[in-house]
């Protein structure tokens, strides 16, 4: 069989195909995302979708495992937040078809807003968790999990976080099973959980509990290699590629299975060595089992290891004080490279504008955080998903009781508002709100990669979509009468609403519309440019904070004709009139006018 | 044979990833064993872009230890500057002779630091800058820059030529092969 170098995610999808899923669901979130983006490879075979968050995704594959399809359903580890209340359902009700969770944890947060261990949820849930420690493990561990599911009638949750799902090892590829046909029986006994159904399905999740931490002691992914002294390390996902990168004479107790822990397995390892090392990533869940299995071993493990951030064979060493981590040269010396809003993005005129009217945005999950950063800073609130319009209402209300009230909006993405925006905004109007939600429809869900989403008129298969129409849905849907739509790139426009309506005593809606930036990139559009005769150095433009533009060694603007995508919103604000559109004829310095550009230059 | 590490850096959107993905694929087909680590989610947006490559008879780690990568390869000269510590001591720093301005120098907040190159050299046994972006235009195609920058690297490694020649021809689109086989031979015959 063929060996492909694969992400932890392709591996993920590639151990779908094989186990014969049928039904994927999933919300995009970094370091998920491209685990559906690889299951439609398998289109032909695997139904596969975007849910609007991850409770709906998890609430549908739990329907397609009713019927004996077996379904995956995939998702960060916040997204499980949001999918708690169907997976412990989930956990009472069990599996009929394979029913396979994937959390990607984020330690180190390199994208999220906390770096949670979602091995917790396993353990409150009462349900199987698996961690692999590269590709191979990441592709086996689905069909292992497809087995354990159907065998004791559970959903089993995969642990990846952001190196096993983002970094590449080599897979041996299988044959696909051939999946069990979908038919729906009905089960008003397992699946409608009334007290009384729950009660006695409560009783067989404990009962399956004990069958699980017996499987775990057998589990063949759970494995002990005799070391050549008599140190031994426990370890789990890829700390377990650290552990041997750091101690090569050891003897190892590799834990892909951690929860239900597999106790005897680990007294039997306990008893070889004389003192152990326990490696995971975030809290010390393999540990605590572990004091508790063998009380008087001597166990070292989150006393010295890190809870906060990645481990990494470095992050080991020094723990241990066998490596010294002080630099060569000091980083902090030079400029950070930080992201930042893309030139030509739609967002840019509206964190321009609240910037400048000093208005300060409770903001939420999307590339549009980036308008918390230098130079537009108008951003300091950011939570969960949707929590922009919730915060908002929040303040709003808290204050009146003091009969004061501040400048703020709210200012949420599509993908967002459709995830768990609409909830609030009810909340605003039922509650007889006065405060303005921003809402940033740029038609896809940009910073996860561009993903398709009820409002982009295509499904994750490609298909056609109805598109969700955002306005109608605010306006004609929930009857908001002060529901507007301006330009992204107007900035005037922009500008007078938000004056207007922050002000106003009732509730509103601002949809700031243009699709994003990088779905354009192969139209050629005419770049701006500067006439540095009339540029004066006031650096209004470098207030936008758009990385096309930047001053020359004579403090004029100039403009990277490489990076900017001729949007047009620099040469708005600035009040000399010295940036223009460029083209073959060179500069044309009589203006912009927005709607000729827009009628001649959208494709 | 003990692991090497490769690192490769630079600015979200050059093509780093691209290029890791063919080193990634040149190893695997020389018989190594490979692991390959990737940044991905906000550095999309100009943000700093890591990849390291970690080849060898058995590879746990995916991740080079501080000082302890063979290879640098940068993409852009800060981004050299700023992942220097993972050098060894014996390690090769391959540089594109290219700037480009993060956000904060752009805005003239910060400036772009002058003395690159020399504190490089301090730090580095081999430093080797490349005017990769400028050749890579001059070929037709500022996007072949991470191909020439390949090229390079592979002047530098042990292994066979003509395996880095048909892992461009299986990856590369049919269109753009004749350009990325210009480009990589561009990179491996440069001569500082």
């Amino acid at each position: 069989m063929a060996k492909e170098l694969l992400s932890g995610n392709e591996a993920i999808a590639r151990g779908a195909y094989e186990a014969g899923v049928t039904f994927a669901s999933a919300y995009p979130g970094t370091p998920s995302t491209e685990i559906l983006e690889n299951i439609i490879k398998y289109k032909d075979v695997i139904y596969a979708q975007w849910g609007v968050n991850e409770k709906t995704a998890m609430e549908e594959a739990l329907g397609a495992s009713f019927t004996g399809a077996r379904a995956l359903v995939a998702m960060k580890h916040v997204g499980l937040n949001v999918a708690a209340d169907p997976l412990f359902s989930a956990s009472y009700i069990g599996a009929t078809g394979a029913l396979i969770i994937i959390s990607a944890d984020d330690p180190g947060l390199h994208s999220s807003q906390n770096e949670q261990d979602n091995r917790h949820y396993a353990i409150a849930a009462k349900i199987p968790v698996l961690e692999p420690a590269d590709s191979q493990e990441a592709k086996d561990m689905v069909l292992e999990a497809v087995k354990i599911s159907e065998t004791y009638d559970t959903p089993v949750l995969i642990r990846m976080t952001t190196r096993t799902s983002h970094s590449r090892s080599a897979v041996e590829f299988g044959e696909r099973q051939v999946p069990p046909t979908p038919e729906y029986k009905s089960d008003f006994f397992k699946r409608n959980l009334l007290p009384g159904n729950a009660r006695r399905l409560h009783v067989l999740v404990e009962a399956r509990q004990k069958k699980l931490a017996a499987f775990s002691d057998g589990f063949k992914y759970n494995t002990i290699s005799k070391g050549k002294n008599r140190i031994g390390v426990v370890a789990s996902g890829v700390s377990y590629q650290y552990g041997r990168e750091v101690f090569p004479d050891a003897g190892f107790l590799k834990i892909t299975m951690p929860y239900p822990f597999p106790v005897n397995l680990f007294r039997e390892f306990a008893a070889t060595v004389d003192k152990i090392y326990i490696l995971e990533e975030n809290d010390p869940i393999i540990e605590t089992f572990a004091r508790l299995a063998a009380p008087d071993k001597e166990i070292i493990g989150k006393d010295i290891f890190p809870l906060l951030g990645e481990m990494s064979q470095d992050v080991v060493l020094s723990s241990l004080g066998m490596k010294d981590l002080t630099p060569r040269f000091d980083c902090g010396t030079i400029p950070k490279r930080p992201p930042s809003l893309c030139a030509g993005c739609p967002h840019t005129a509206l964190f321009y504008n609240l910037s400048l009217q000093k208005v300060n945005a409770r903001g939420d999950i999307g590339c549009y955080t980036l308008g918390a950063l230098p130079p537009l800073s108008a951003m300091d609130t950011c939570v969960d998903m949707g929590a922009s319009i919730t915060i908002l209402l929040g303040i709003e209300k808290a204050l009146a009781k003091a009969n004061k009230t501040i400048k703020q909006v709210a200012v949420i993405g599509d993908s967002t508002f459709f995830h768990s925006g609409i909830t609030g905004l009810i909340d605003i109007i039922y509650n007889k709100g006065q405060s303005t939600v921003v809402i940033l429809d740029n038609s896809i869900t940009a910073m996860t990669g561009h993903q398709e989403n009820p409002g982009s008129g295509k499904t994750l298969m490609g298909d056609d979509a109805p598109r969700i129409d955002i306005v109608k849905l605010v306006r004609d849907g929930l009857g908001l009468e002060h529901t507007y739509e301006v330009d992204g790139y107007n900035v005037k426009a922009i500008k007078e609403l938000l004056k207007r309506e922050i002000l106003r005593q009732e509730p509103s809606v601002i949809v700031v519309r243009r699709p994003c930036v990088l779905l354009y990139r192969k139209v050629k559009w005419s770049p701006m440019g500067v006439d540095i005769s009339k540029c004066t150095s006031c650096k209004v433009c470098l207030r936008l904070g758009c990385p096309a533009i930047s001053a020359d060694a004579d403090n004029k603007s100039q403009i990277n004709k490489a990076l900017c995508s001729g949007c047009g919103v620099c040469a708005q604000v600035c009040a000399f009139k010295a940036i223009a559109f460029v083209d073959e004829k060179g500069m044309h310095s009589n203006a912009i006018t927005l709607e000729s550009y827009m009628s001649g230059g959208q494709s | 044979m003990k692991t090497k590490s490769i690192l490769i850096c630079g600015v979200g959107g050059q093509g780093i990833l691209t290029a890791s993905d063919l080193l990634s694929d040149v190893l695997l087909l020389a018989g190594f064993q490979v692991k390959k680590s990737e940044v991905h989610g906000m550095s999309q947006r100009g943000g700093d872009v890591i990849s390291t490559v970690r080849y060898g008879e058995e590879v746990f780690s995916p991740l080079p230890g501080l000082r302890e990568t063979d290879y640098i390869l940068a993409f852009e000269k800060l981004e050299a500057l700023r992942n220097i510590n993972y050098l060894s001591e014996k390690g090769i720093m391959l540089v594109n002779d290219f700037e480009w301005q993060p956000l904060p120098v752009a805005a003239g907040l910060e400036k772009y630091p002058q003395n690159i190159e020399p504190q490089l050299r301090k730090l580095a046994a081999e430093v080797v800058l490349i005017p990769a972006t400028r050749l890579a235009i001059e070929l037709g195609n500022e996007k072949a820059s991470n191909v020439i920058l390949i090229g390079l690297l592979a002047s530098r490694m042990e292994i066979d030529r003509q395996l880095w020649l048909d892992v461009i021809g299986k990856k590369v689109p049919p269109r753009f092969i004749d350009l990325n086989l210009k480009a990589f031979a561009t990179g491996f015959n440069f001569r500082p």
